[in-house]
């Protein structure tokens, strides 16, 4: 008999929080400095230096609470995770360990079209460390504390999550989110969102938890994906052949699509975790909540509901379109300005907008098109002024250069034909010359209007409307 | 209480403190000195008693988000014991 | 020169008799003539007569600081930009601080100049300053004894005329139990009323700086100025700091006094407890009500502060591991071995003793037994003493168990030199302010009467020292061969 088996994953996404200073210091956090320039004596951890707390870093960690709807602690403390690396200047992380600042909250994802909470158990601050660099040092490794003091809040989900699909989805939705909430930049190849994933297997049935791995520093939502499956199969696998999994940390190797046990991480790390003397208790009033509260942005969720209902827009759209605030933004914009039906400009922009810059490679900050001038072309389908046909190539040509819609349609003479007697006079010339697909059309064979209506749109170089001269054909073919 | 050397020999690693090994014995001892003279508090109830981490009821104080600092990164390295392109250098650390 | 007081001396250079250079290079000489006692471990003479010559300017240009020109010697504890700063160990023997503490900045702008840096036990920790890797300083009054730690050099330095004043800190008695034991007067502030930006830390939530003088006048001149909320340190404390001279001689009458009767105790020496006796009765002829009070909890002071102390310092050290400053062991084999060595080479035993203590005492398994417990009875010392000051204005009694000890007597037994500390380490745990003045001499040494007040009380507490030093002159004796 074989044994059926449940994955459970639990994920600890450590998030840097856009401050400009560091969370403990008034040294800079922005990317890419030389090294060591952006290490204070504070980061640097020098004898007789002391940590204050920036004002910044806490009240992003509430905002992100509030928007998980979690219990934001009253009182929270921080504490001293003692251990010995070279990136950690102090040997000892501020980091949150039995109070931290925000408790249970909880994030809704979406798999196979069905909605799952995922528990989230609590979330806390603490520093970043440093930066290791093991090459061309001549056997040594070069140490860049720039990094050292970053403010980090580390979410910690449940052990919800049954697949590596959900886990996926839950990182992407967190990911989402706190970019919405401008309180992390999400951008994994900077380090900005780093994911560990927990993942144990059990067979199913079985209450307790089977020992569990983790898999460190994944930076990318595909990475994420194999290197939890590579886990449940490797778990299931050492199982089946009779042995234990180990409780472990095991980095993942995108190369070779596997997990490897950290050597240096082998014995159980006994932390001393102690409130740190240095630092008082973080006290959140009421009114802060308030006032954190009143300048949340509207959430994902709530603007994909908005997006249904006030512009009508389906499931699908509403959620490709509410994917990230400015893709949003972007669309609200568009449509501000262009006055047209929302439909029309959603289905432009999930898509040809959407597939432009997936073709391209491109974020919609990066779009060459404006809103506005997006609103010109869909201002000129919605008056009739172009067909839908023609937009398509003066889309392409907003893309581009940088022309407007209006400049373009008349540099090309893309107008459309509306007068109705020129049209007509094209449709009874095309009718006359085509007995045969009339025959076939008025004898039931729908599809003959197609070749006249070709025929019609070459004569009249594709300026005709379609629509119009699809109503006409067949009021004169029907009689 | 009482520690043995390979306790001391433990609790020396976690805390990376090279001890000579002559010394261990006179450290076990200490420790268990010290551990005696803590068994006192053992006496006293503190079923309902709070910690005390700071002696005064203080706060957190919050500092706003302004970047403060500039780079000192010469000045600061002029008493390190290795450098080299502007990093810290160490042993090389395996992982 | 040399026996003037901050008060006189500020007098004395605004009336033009002398100058500060002449004063400071008095002093110079004096502790280059007595290196022998070992007080200072870095004299800085060119940077002083520097300070000095800045200091006569301003003062010829009318600047009122009473510390102007006043010359001062700082622990070696706190970090003084461009000068070594050695905490009294090996691990920074060759650390240039690139920062100023921000007490030293505090007393470089009240203009006081700088002699050098003063040796103390290594990190602070000890009670006899024999721990420090430059070897003990002597005690003044007899050469074969300690000065108490782990403000040693401070103490010897005032004592022996070899620096006006000193910056000293305490943690567990380091200010008061040094100046008693060397018949100066010191003060250890509330917690949080002196910034510790600077100041290397031992045990966080315990340590503070302060002022170790020739009496309570010129205590309240040095706290002034180091005094005061600093935003670099989140536990100090955003409160004015009153002008601590105005009240110096207010009178006594209706001062409540209270003498824990578990420090009076059959224990208590013979000739301690009569010193004490007749300093109360000082006290007493000035108006003060003197009444006996019980701090139940104040025995479990020494397992509670053995635990927290060690604890704290035992991260607090973790930052000496040879990377980016300090000490680094030579030809290390790997990361590891660079830790173990650099540390296990450049720290001295006692230092070794409490990180391993510490480490201990945080380790699974142990921390509720140990660290939270000792925070509980924390608590419990607090509160003795919250109660004990609702009733009575100043608490007062021994500094130490006995005058100055011959050195070397005590390393042997570590826990004995512990238990030494029993009058002075509740007071830390608390975080209230104390003093310890002289009162006496027992067979010739100098011993110190400890006034403990209210949370920010130092006002009062220098007015109560001020008062006492009106009508004794034991803080104007000067150890023989010093004078």
């Amino acid at each position: 008999m074989t044994t059926q088996w449940e994955t459970v994953i639990g994920l600890e996404i450590h998030t840097q929080l856009a401050t400009k200073s560091k969370i403990f210091s008034g040294a800079s956090t922005a990317y890419g400095a030389e090294p060591n320039t952006q290490a204070c004596a504070v980061d640097l951890g020098l004898p007789g230096v002391l940590p204050v707390l920036n004002e910044q870093a806490v009240r992003m960690a509430v905002t992100f609470g509030l928007a998980i709807d979690a219990h934001i602690a009253p009182h929270s403390v921080f504490a001293r995770k003692n251990y010995f690396y070279p990136d950690l200047p102090k040997g000892y992380q501020i980091s949150q360990m039995d109070l931290p600042i925000v408790g249970n909250g909880h994030l809704d994802i979406e798999v196979d079209g069905e909605i799952k909470r995922i528990g989230i158990t609590r979330a806390h601050l603490e520093e970043d460390a440093g930066k290791s660099l093991h090459e061309n040092f001549h056997g040594m490794t070069g140490i860049d504390l720039n990094r050292a003091g970053t403010p980090l809040l580390e979410i910690v989900s449940e052990p919800d999550m049954r697949s590596a699909k959900e886990a996926v989805a839950y990182m992407r939705k967190l990911h989402e989110l706190v970019r919405y909430l401008e309180i992390c930049d999400g951008n994994m190849q900077e380090g900005s969102f780093r994911c560990d994933a927990n993942v144990s297997v059990r067979p199913i049935g079985q209450a307790e938890f089977g020992t569990r791995a983790e898999i460190k520093n994944i930076n990318s939502f595909k990475f994420v994906e194999k290197a939890i499956n590579h886990e449940i199969e490797r778990q299931i696998e050492v199982i089946e052949s009779g042995g234990k999994v180990v409780q472990e940390t095991r980095l993942y190797d995108a190369n070779k699509d596997e997990t490897r046990s950290m050597r240096s991480k082998e014995e159980a790390n006994d932390y001393r975790y102690f409130p740190d003397p240095d630092l008082l208790p973080v006290v959140i009033s009421d009114e802060f909540k308030e006032i954190v509260k009143a300048t949340l942005p509207e959430l994902p969720h709530a603007k994909k509901q908005r997006f249904i209902e006030q512009y009508g827009q389906d499931e699908e759209s509403a959620t490709t379109l509410t994917s990230s605030r400015e893709l949003a933004d972007f669309y609200e914009a568009v449509v501000k300005d262009s006055g047209v039906e929302a439909k029309l400009a959603s289905n432009w922009m999930t898509g040809d907008v959407l597939g432009a810059l997936n073709k391209a490679g491109l974020e919609i900050s990066q779009s060459p098109v404006s809103p506005e001038r997006l609103a010109g072309l869909l201002k000129r389908i919605a008056d009739n002024t172009i067909s839908g046909r023609t937009a398509k190539q003066v889309f392409d040509k907003l893309w581009n250069g940088t022309a407007t819609a209006d400049e373009i349609i008349e540099q090309e003479g893309l107008k459309q034909i509306t007068d109705t007697g020129a049209i007509e006079a094209i449709v009874d010339k095309v009718i006359a010359a085509n007995p045969g697909p009339v025959e076939q059309y008025l004898s039931g064979k729908d599809k003959a209007l197609m070749a006249l209506v070709g025929q019609i749109m070459k004569e009249t170089q594709g300026k005709a409307n379609p629509g119009e001269v699809n109503k006409m054909l067949i009021e004169k073919l029907k009689g | 209480m009482s520690l043995t050397a390979n306790d001391v020999k433990k609790i020396a690693h976690l805390a990376r403190l090279g001890i000579d090994e002559q010394d261990v014995e006179s450290y076990a001892n200490d420790l268990s000195g010290m551990l005696d003279l803590m068994t006192q508090m053992s006496e006293l109830n503190t079923d309902n008693v709070s910690p005390m981490a700071h002696p005064l009821d203080q706060i957190q104080r919050l500092r706003p988000d302004v970047v403060t600092e500039h780079n000192q990164r010469e000045h600061f390295q002029a008493i390190a014991p290795q450098v080299e392109d502007g990093l810290y250098l160490v042993p090389k650390v395996i992982e | 020169m040399y026996n003037l007081t901050i008060a006189e001396l500020a007098k004395g250079l605004r009336a033009g008799e002398f100058s500060s250079v002449e004063l400071t290079q008095t002093y110079l000489n004096r502790i280059h003539q007595h290196s022998a006692l070992n007080a200072y471990v870095t004299v800085t003479d060119e940077l002083a007569l520097q300070q000095a010559q800045a200091a006569d300017a301003k003062i010829a240009g009318g600047d009122t600081s009473l510390l102007t020109g006043i010359p001062i010697a700082q622990k070696d504890i706190f970090c003084t930009l461009g000068v070594k700063t050695t905490c009294g160990s090996k691990m920074l023997d060759n650390f240039i601080a690139p920062y100023n503490a921000t007490v030293v900045d505090k007393l470089n702008q009240a203009g006081a100049v700088m002699l050098g840096k003063v040796n103390m036990d290594e990190f602070a920790m000890g009670s006899s300053n024999e721990t420090s890797y430059y070897g003990p300083t002597k005690n003044p009054w007899n050469t074969g004894t300690v000065p108490g730690g782990s403000s040693g050099g401070s103490a010897t330095a005032v004592a022996a005329r070899l620096a006006v004043c000193a910056t000293g800190t305490d943690t567990g008695g380091s200010i008061r139990q040094p100046a008693a034991l060397c018949g100066i007067t010191g003060l250890k502030p509330t917690y949080g009323r002196v910034s510790r930006y600077g100041m290397i830390a031992y045990a966080s939530s315990l340590d503070q700086g302060g002022p170790m003088t020739r009496n309570a006048e010129d205590a309240a001149i040095l706290l002034q100025a180091m005094a005061g909320f600093d935003d670099k340190d989140s536990t100090s404390v955003d409160q004015p700091v009153p002008d601590y001279l105005a009240d110096l001689n207010k009178p006594l009458t209706g001062l409540k006094i209270g003498l824990p009767k578990e420090f009076f105790t059959a224990d208590l020496n013979g000739d301690m407890a009569a010193t004490l006796e007749t300093a109360i009765n000082h006290y007493r002829q000035m108006g003060a009500e003197v009444k006996e009070i019980s701090m139940p909890t104040l025995k479990m002071a020494i397992p509670a502060y053995y635990v927290i102390a060690p604890a704290e310092c035992s991260a607090n050290l973790s930052r000496f591991d040879g990377v980016r400053f300090g000490y680094r062991c030579e030809n290390p084999a790997d990361l590891a071995d660079l830790y173990t060595r650099s540390r296990g080479e450049a720290f001295g035993k006692e230092v070794k003793r409490r990180i391993l203590m510490g480490t201990y005492a945080l380790s699974a398994g142990y921390y509720d037994a140990y660290y939270i417990k000792a925070q509980k009875v924390r608590r419990l010392i607090s509160d003795d003493f919250k109660n004990a000051l609702a009733e009575v204005d100043v608490i007062m009694g021994p500094v130490t168990p006995m005058p100055a000890f011959g050195i070397g007597e005590k390393l042997a037994n570590p826990i004995e030199m512990y238990l030494s500390d029993i009058y002075t380490i509740a007071i830390n745990l608390a975080g209230l302010p104390a003093m310890s003045i002289p009162a006496g001499f027992i067979n010739d040494l100098p011993v110190g009467l400890q006034i403990i007040g209210n949370y920010f009380d130092e006002a009062r507490l220098l007015n109560v020292a001020h008062q006492y030093q009106q009508v004794t002159d034991w803080h104007q004796q000067t150890p023989k061969g010093f004078e």
